[in-house]
């Protein structure tokens, strides 16, 4: 479904990605791992087409998405979760909720979407970023899947939340996976990753160092310390 | 009870009503100001050009093709918003990756460059404009008496202001605005084009200015400086308002045309720089503005 090759990605004069290649099938989880600066999250905004300058060949479903113009990205139904959630303080949750406009058919309706996240309910105009942060992330997802996107970038969704927060993040992307979204899923915390993913990249100084099938993840625990220095 | 604070009613209202008249233009041209600086962080100081070039389109629909007040009220606009479309997609689009000064810099020079052509041909001295038939006369209240023309303009800003207040803060178009004016890179990612959302946003406030300047035709005569004498009590109205605040730059708008008639009345002195000493008080006090965020 998307195929990453060779992909060089650049901030001004720093050349932040050294080709980097992956590929994300229909309806796989799939994660990014590895540690801060590895080029996790510029791999995500290189696919967005949110980089200064990037190189190589992206391609989802078939289509190039480099030297595409950055708002017909999205149009393709693919959906992203930026790390920082980026809801809008200046928009209410309602609003929050219906910015991103749908881009294809057979999204999920606000109905399903308070079914999914039971805490979004009820606190349409909530100013977005009154919001505890567990619920901005729930936000940033929940916003996402109105869409209709078929693949959904994920970055770092758990980041600073607590452990019941992840617990429900990660049965939201569970579900998700079984509603047949693809997810790209950026991660440090392998842990949750390993509860959700089929398969891991590794990635290391701006490019894909290994990967590891999740059912082989435990027999591979060293060389995953080793990547993750933990 | 001929005198209220040892000042003739007369006198008084007719000063409150000339400041709201100011205070409407205020509005209008700070309100465009404080969308356009929302969106593309671009002080535009072009906007009191904008707003002479908007009064000489209607004069000169008026004196060459005939064409009246009210298709004026609508073609001079559209002029000036497809003017400022062609300045920012041929000229400001290219300054959004340096400093601001930039674009306050390029927009400066363009205001110079359109207030000199127009002094060139057409001379400093004002060029009358007819008040519109349907708006001649005027009513005598009892206590003052209101030229229908004044009372048009008090309401057709507040209409517009309102209108435009209305769409940013409650309709989705509004919603993507504000959006893209707290975080655009991420509104692109949603597949929203954002150039388009900018350089449409710079056609509508600086046909704000244009609309303004039509209004304005008939009050003031249509000269190639009544943009300068105006934009700069507009800048300190923004400042006060607060940079890029819808609600703040029209209330602002308002009160400062207000205060500054009735300093008129009871002050006249000062009349001409109450404005400015309140802009360095709210400085001193507030530097964001009574209505803006830090930043």
């Amino acid at each position: 479904m998307l195929e990453v090759s060779d992909l060089h990605a650049f901030y001004g004069e720093s050349h932040v990605l050294h080709g980097v290649n992956l590929e994300v099938r229909q309806g796989e989880v799939v994660t990014l791992l590895g540690r801060n600066g590895a080029g996790k999250t510029t791999t995500m905004r290189s696919i967005m087409g949110i980089v200064g300058k990037r190189t190589g060949s992206i391609r989802f479903q078939g289509q190039e998405l480099i030297g595409m113009a950055p708002h017909k990205i999205p149009r393709l139904g693919i959906g992203y979760v930026p790390e920082e959630r980026g809801i809008f303080a200046s928009l209410n949750v309602d609003e929050n909720l219906t910015l991103p406009p749908v881009v294809k058919d057979g999204g999920m309706t606000v109905q399903q979407i308070y079914e999914l996240f039971p805490n979004l309910q009820g606190r349409g105009s909530t100013q977005g970023t009154r919001l505890s942060g567990g619920e901005q992330q729930m936000l940033a997802i929940a916003r996402i899947l109105r869409t209709g996107a078929t693949m959904i970038l994920l970055d770092e969704p758990t980041e600073g939340l607590a452990p019941v927060i992840i617990e429900q993040i990660g049965v939201a992307v569970r579900k998700l996976k079984q509603r047949g979204f693809t997810v790209l899923l950026v991660e440090q915390n392998f842990r949750f990753a390993a509860t959700i993913a089929d398969r891991h990249y590794m990635m290391e100084e701006g490019h894909v160092v290994d990967m590891i099938p999740n059912n082989q993840l435990a027999a591979n625990m060293e060389k995953l310390h080793t990547y993750l220095g933990v | 009870m001929s005198t209220i604070f040892g000042i003739p009613p007369q006198a008084l209202f007719g000063q409150l009503l000339l400041g709201l008249i100011n205070g409407s233009f205020y509005a209008l041209l700070s309100l465009g100001l404080a969308v356009i600086f929302g969106m593309l962080n671009v002080i535009n100081f072009a906007h009191g050009a904008l707003y002479m070039l908007g009064a000489f389109v209607a004069w000169l629909l008026l004196t060459t093709a005939g064409i009246g007040y009210w298709w004026a009220l609508l073609l001079a606009p559209l002029v000036v918003g497809a003017f400022g479309v062609v300045l920012e997609k041929t000229l400001l689009s290219r300054l959004y990756k340096l400093d601001h000064l930039y674009g306050l810099l390029l927009t400066f020079g363009l205001a110079l460059i359109v207030e000199g052509a127009f002094r060139h041909f057409y001379g400093v001295s004002g060029q009358p404009y007819p008040i519109p038939d349907l708006l001649r006369g005027g009513q005598n209240l009892g206590f003052m008496f209101l030229p229908n023309y004044r009372g048009w303009v008090v309401v057709a800003s507040l209409v517009v202001c309102l209108a435009t207040w209305y769409a940013i803060e409650r309709t989705k178009l509004g919603a993507y605005l504000r959006a893209a004016t707290e975080n655009p890179v991420l509104v692109q990612a949603f597949g929203i084009n954002v150039p388009l959302m900018i350089t449409a946003t710079y056609g509508f406030g600086v046909a704000l200015a244009g609309l303004a300047g039509v209004l304005a035709a008939p009050i003031y005569q249509v000269s190639p400086l009544m943009g300068s004498n105006l934009i700069i009590v507009v800048f300190a109205v923004v400042v006060i308002g607060g940079m890029g605040s819808i609600l703040g730059a029209v209330l602002t708008g308002y009160g400062l045309g207000l205060l500054e008639g009735l300093t008129k009345v009871f002050y006249p002195e000062a009349s001409n720089i109450v404005v400015f000493v309140i802009m360095a008080v709210v400085l001193l006090i507030k530097p964001a503005g009574l209505f803006g965020r830090e930043r």
